[in-house]
């Protein structure tokens, strides 16, 4: 199989699947205050500070969570009172089902937030805003250093969704000038079961878990250690270039047919592309059968692929429910990127001659 | 060979796709998706998907083979769903079933399994496909407790020719369960499905209420020349031929009544006598199984889903077909009248207003 859905989640990687196994057999709790607990503490903490240290963050506004979407839920909740919201219009569902009430600030047809909007939503009243740096569909990247400056003109806090990006292109809180970040540790190579909430200095929220006050209070709950060991592990991996597989791969999909959406300011890892007439789920189905994963839209909790929000708010039509997502793993091959040329010119030659 | 199995998360269609992968074919599992599950049974935060759909993945994943959940639900709305609000709301009795197969299954469906590469398409009706001298023919099930051949008759022999129905010739449901719990699948006990899929809670008048305010409305219920025997609370309660919700109307002179006619722009219901039948009936939307007979042709119908067949005359029209009746009956438009001979379905139409 070649497995081309890595912005689903990433391959285990080595480095992060050695560390977790080892950090399973740290039997303490690290809130404990014997030698076990020490022990388990200071493998939390090492993952705490190397989490920070390869994320532009400071250790101590560092929150592990259990995943990218808790972490943005307790961002919006933790930073939202008192405060408007406003999310990109192509946010993931993670950001956008934490803020039902929010104001959405459009994008173009790349997908690119509109700062210019952005500028005349930002008025007296303080706000947060959610700006992801990639894009999950497209891979299109976000001008964050930009927004950034244009919200603390306003007095308005800026939170960075870098789920996708970490990993993947360079990824730092404080070059970025963001006041809150998430990532998560399935996304780079981690474990899937750990994220974490990156906070600017001086930066405090409320937890929405209570529990015994652990992660200072802000996240209650025994830590999934080994999971933050391996993600920790993960991050600090440096990775091989796949952007001239993509580049390939992408170039031989619109030999065949294929729109890329998302602009050129991409991920390297990602392409976006319709194959206009045919629908995004025939298309996910036949790669699939032909052993090839890429994947599509948004997939309900049945499996069923629904129109892509990402797509719609860049007005692209009807190519909205006609387009899929390539991913390339850290480990993807040049044979992969055969197997999926292959596949794609079968089934565009079969597909695209039926719907025409 | 390669072949979608159509997987509703029911027992019938769980066996199919276990027999056809025990066989050895490479079987691709596909559920639809018609319909909002959680705002059909109005329960806020209940899944867009009812447990049928996830029946059917488990059963898929159970018997290790591929199982895709396909959107139709703007198809399922437009071709099924207000089709049968219309329909109900011009006063007919609409099958919602048969438009369910004959867009969303057998066409769209149909069509992903050959866009899938796949050599067929396999579902659980109980119908047999019999291979004749000229061609794949539609016959009644085995079973004639569940034969389905009725809600079928508007496939294509194209799409008939592509379609696949293992359980035709299973003797009885006893004979599925047993292969279901044979083959492990979870679903061996499941209690079969009633009514209409996306009416859950049972009242059509309900929904079509909803959907087309207007057939809410209350109104009249008169004899053939006029007079007023009692009033209805919506004509979307009555099809031609029922006597039952007629209150004061059930009878008249001592005479039990029965639906004859549901006019709707008048919000009047039509009875009268049972005996007042046409030996005459109209159908559009034809399909022939057959090549259309260029003659009157000699074959019984049925005007309902559960009745015994009438014999009949049919006669191929360039709009549909004209069938005479043997014996007068009260045929409700909007129905299908399917022609049989024997066992073999010929084809069949929808009933047009007399």
């Amino acid at each position: 199989m070649a497995y081309l859905d890595a912005n689903a989640t990433e391959p285990l990687l080595p480095a992060a699947r050695a560390a977790a196994l080892a950090a399973f057999d740290l039997i303490g709790n690290p809130a404990s205050l014997h030698a076990a607990g020490r022990a388990a503490r200071r493998a939390l903490e090492d993952a705490r500070t190397a989490i920070a240290q390869s994320f532009g963050a400071h250790a101590e506004g560092v929150v592990f969570t259990s995943g990218g979407t808790e972490a943005n839920a307790l961002a919006i909740a933790g930073l939202s009172p008192g405060r408007r919201v406003i999310i990109g219009a192509t946010e993931h569902d993670a950001v956008r089902a934490a803020a039902p009430g929010a104001e959405i600030l459009p994008v173009d047809a790349d997908g690119v937030a509109d700062l210019e909007a952005l500028a005349q939503m930002l008025g007296a009243s303080p706000a947060l805003v959610c700006l992801m740096l990639a894009n999950n569909e497209t891979g299109t990247l976000q001008p964050i250093e930009a927004a950034a400056a244009l919200c603390h003109r306003h007095g308005a806090l800026l939170h960075v969704d870098a789920v996708q990006a970490a990993g993947r292109i360079g990824t730092h809180m404080t070059a970025l000038d963001a006041d809150s970040m998430v990532l998560s540790s399935h996304k780079l190579g981690g474990p899937k079961g750990a994220g974490a909430l990156l906070l600017a200095p001086g930066r405090e929220i409320a937890p929405l878990v209570r529990g015994g006050g652990q992660e200072r209070g802000r996240r209650g709950g025994t830590p999934a250690l080994a999971c933050i060991v391996g993600f920790a592990a993960a991050a600090q991996v440096p990775r091989p270039d796949v952007g001239p597989m993509r580049d390939a791969a992408e170039a031989h999909a619109v030999r065949c047919g294929a729109i890329v959406l998302g602009g050129s300011n991409r991920l390297p890892n990602t392409s976006c592309l319709a194959l206009p007439g045919v629908r995004a789920d025939t298309q996910v189905i036949a790669l699939d059968l032909a052993g090839v994963a890429v994947s599509a839209g948004a997939a309900c909790s049945s499996g069923k692929v629904a129109r892509s929000h990402v797509l719609e708010a860049m007005q692209a039509g009807a190519l909205a429910g006609q387009a899929i997502r390539v991913s390339l793993p850290w480990n993807a091959t040049w044979d992969d990127v055969q197997a999926f040329q292959d596949a794609y010119a079968v089934m565009a030659g079969r597909l695209a001659k039926r719907a025409a | 060979m390669r072949i979608v199995a159509a997987m509703s998360g029911g027992v019938d269609s769980s066996v199919v796709a276990g027999l056809l992968h025990e066989a050895g074919h490479e079987v691709i599992g596909a559920t639809l998706q018609l319909y909002d599950h959680g705002a059909a049974v109005g329960r806020r935060g209940a899944c867009c998907a009812g447990q049928d759909i996830y029946d059917a993945r488990d059963v898929a994943d159970r018997l290790g083979i591929p199982h895709y959940v396909i959107d139709a639900q703007a198809r399922f709305q437009s071709a099924v769903i207000d089709n049968f609000a219309d329909s109900y709301a011009a006063g007919q009795t609409p099958v919602p079933c048969v438009r369910c197969n004959m867009s969303v299954k057998f066409t769209d469906l149909l069509g992903l399994a050959r866009d899938l590469g796949a050599e067929a398409m396999a579902t659980g009706h109980y119908v047999r496909r019999v291979e004749g001298v000229s061609g794949p023919e539609l016959h009644r099930a085995a079973d004639p407790a569940r034969d389905q051949s009725w809600f079928l008759f508007a496939t294509t022999r194209d799409q008939l020719a592509f379609s696949r129905f293992p359980l035709g010739d299973m003797p009885d449901k006893d004979v599925v369960r047993a292969h279901a719990a044979r083959l492990g699948l979870a679903v061996a006990a499941k209690p079969d499905s009633q009514d209409i899929c996306f009416v859950p809670s049972g009242s059509y008048a309900d929904l079509v209420g909803r959907l087309r305010p207007e057939a809410k409305g209350t109104g009249e219920i008169v004899t053939r020349d006029g007079r007023v025997l009692g009033r209805h609370t919506g004509v979307a309660r009555y099809t031609v031929g029922q006597n039952k919700a007629l209150g004061s109307a059930s009878f008249d002179g001592g005479q039990r009544q029965a639906v004859l006619a549901v006019d709707a722009s008048k919000r009047r219901i039509v009875v009268g006598p049972r005996t007042a039948g046409s030996d005459r009936v109209r159908l559009s939307g034809v399909n022939w199984l057959i090549d259309p007979p260029a003659a009157s042709l000699r074959c019984t119908v049925k005007l309902r889903a559960r009745e015994a067949p009438h014999p009949a005359m049919v006669e191929a029209t360039e709009t549909g077909a004209r069938v005479h009746l043997d014996t007068p009956t009260l045929a409700a438009p909007g129905q299908a009248c399917v022609f049989y001979d024997g066992d073999r379905v010929l084809g069949g139409g929808f009933i047009e207003r007399g």
